[in-house]
């Protein structure tokens, strides 16, 4: 049961924060902080289909951790997620294009390896 | 480093500093507003209306804001080791506030992820791909000149 609730958020939280990334990097930078254009912000981007089905999908992730929670204990919930870092910056490579560099690489291998450590 | 990558960099930081406190200092009061057992899916509910729930609540949606809007202009390969300082954070907050014991272990994963912190913070520019809409609007202003 713990297996498929820690499949369920991993697939869940990577799908949703790609999409989040793609729905934000298409709104491109935010630069007025205003309330009145934060609002505007937000009424864009309810219109966007991407960040629509990312608030979806985290919320599967949301319940889902929920759930990992009443089985498992927290020591073992937080490092088993940690597997999203490795695999949400290879899609950033792959997906997002973005240009990941050796130093990205080793800083989400560190984090990666540092999540774990500090959870087990 | 041109102008515009430490512009970028500055706003990165503190967007950065907005979206790792309000989600430590969200999962903080969350975690201390939830009662130990949650039975019926009414409780679900009821549970969002107590006042440190509802705080916690708040700080995580001030997350979720701070966090789309970083991304607006920020890669996600940046965005996701540079919030993880949380982390550390959490870490540091049960010691001095609950006074948890920090193992030799935990002190060796905390170092780890500053170390990664630091390296993709200092060493990489927050944004590597120009943005489709920026670009589309210097091509209109473009065309409009």
């Amino acid at each position: 049961m713990r297996w498929i609730l820690i499949g369920v958020i991993v697939a869940a939280t990577t799908v949703g924060e790609v999409l989040q990334a793609m729905g934000m990097r298409h709104h491109g930078e935010i630069r007025d902080f205003r309330p009145g254009a934060l609002g505007r912000v937000a009424a864009v981007l309810a219109r966007n289909w991407m960040v629509g089905a990312s608030v979806v999908a985290m919320a599967v992730s949301f319940f889902a951790y929920l759930g990992l929670l009443t089985v498992a204990e927290l020591s073992f919930a937080v490092p088993a997620t940690a597997v999203t870092y490795a695999l949400e910056t290879v899609l950033a490579k792959y997906v997002l294009r973005e240009q990941v560099s050796w130093l990205r690489w080793a800083g989400a291998s560190l984090v990666v390896c540092g999540v774990a450590l500090v959870s087990l | 480093m041109t102008s515009e990558t430490a512009r970028l960099r500055v706003k990165s930081w503190i967007c950065a500093a907005v979206v790792i406190l309000s989600n430590v200092w969200g999962n903080f009061f969350l975690k201390s507003g939830v009662p130990a057992q949650l039975d019926t899916p009414l409780d679900y509910i009821t549970v969002l209306f107590r006042p440190m729930v509802a705080l916690g609540v708040v700080l995580l949606i001030l997350w979720m804001a701070s966090r789309m809007a970083l991304l607006s202009w920020a890669d996600l390969s940046y965005v996701l080791p540079v919030t993880s300082v949380g982390y550390v954070l959490v870490a540091l907050a049960g010691r001095v506030l609950l006074h948890e014991q920090i193992t030799a272990r935990r002190w060796t994963g905390i170092a780890l992820i500053m170390a990664g912190v630091a390296l993709v913070s200092g060493g990489t520019a927050p944004q590597t791909v120009a943005r489709e809409a920026e670009k589309a609007n210097a091509d209109a202003s473009g065309v409009a000149r």
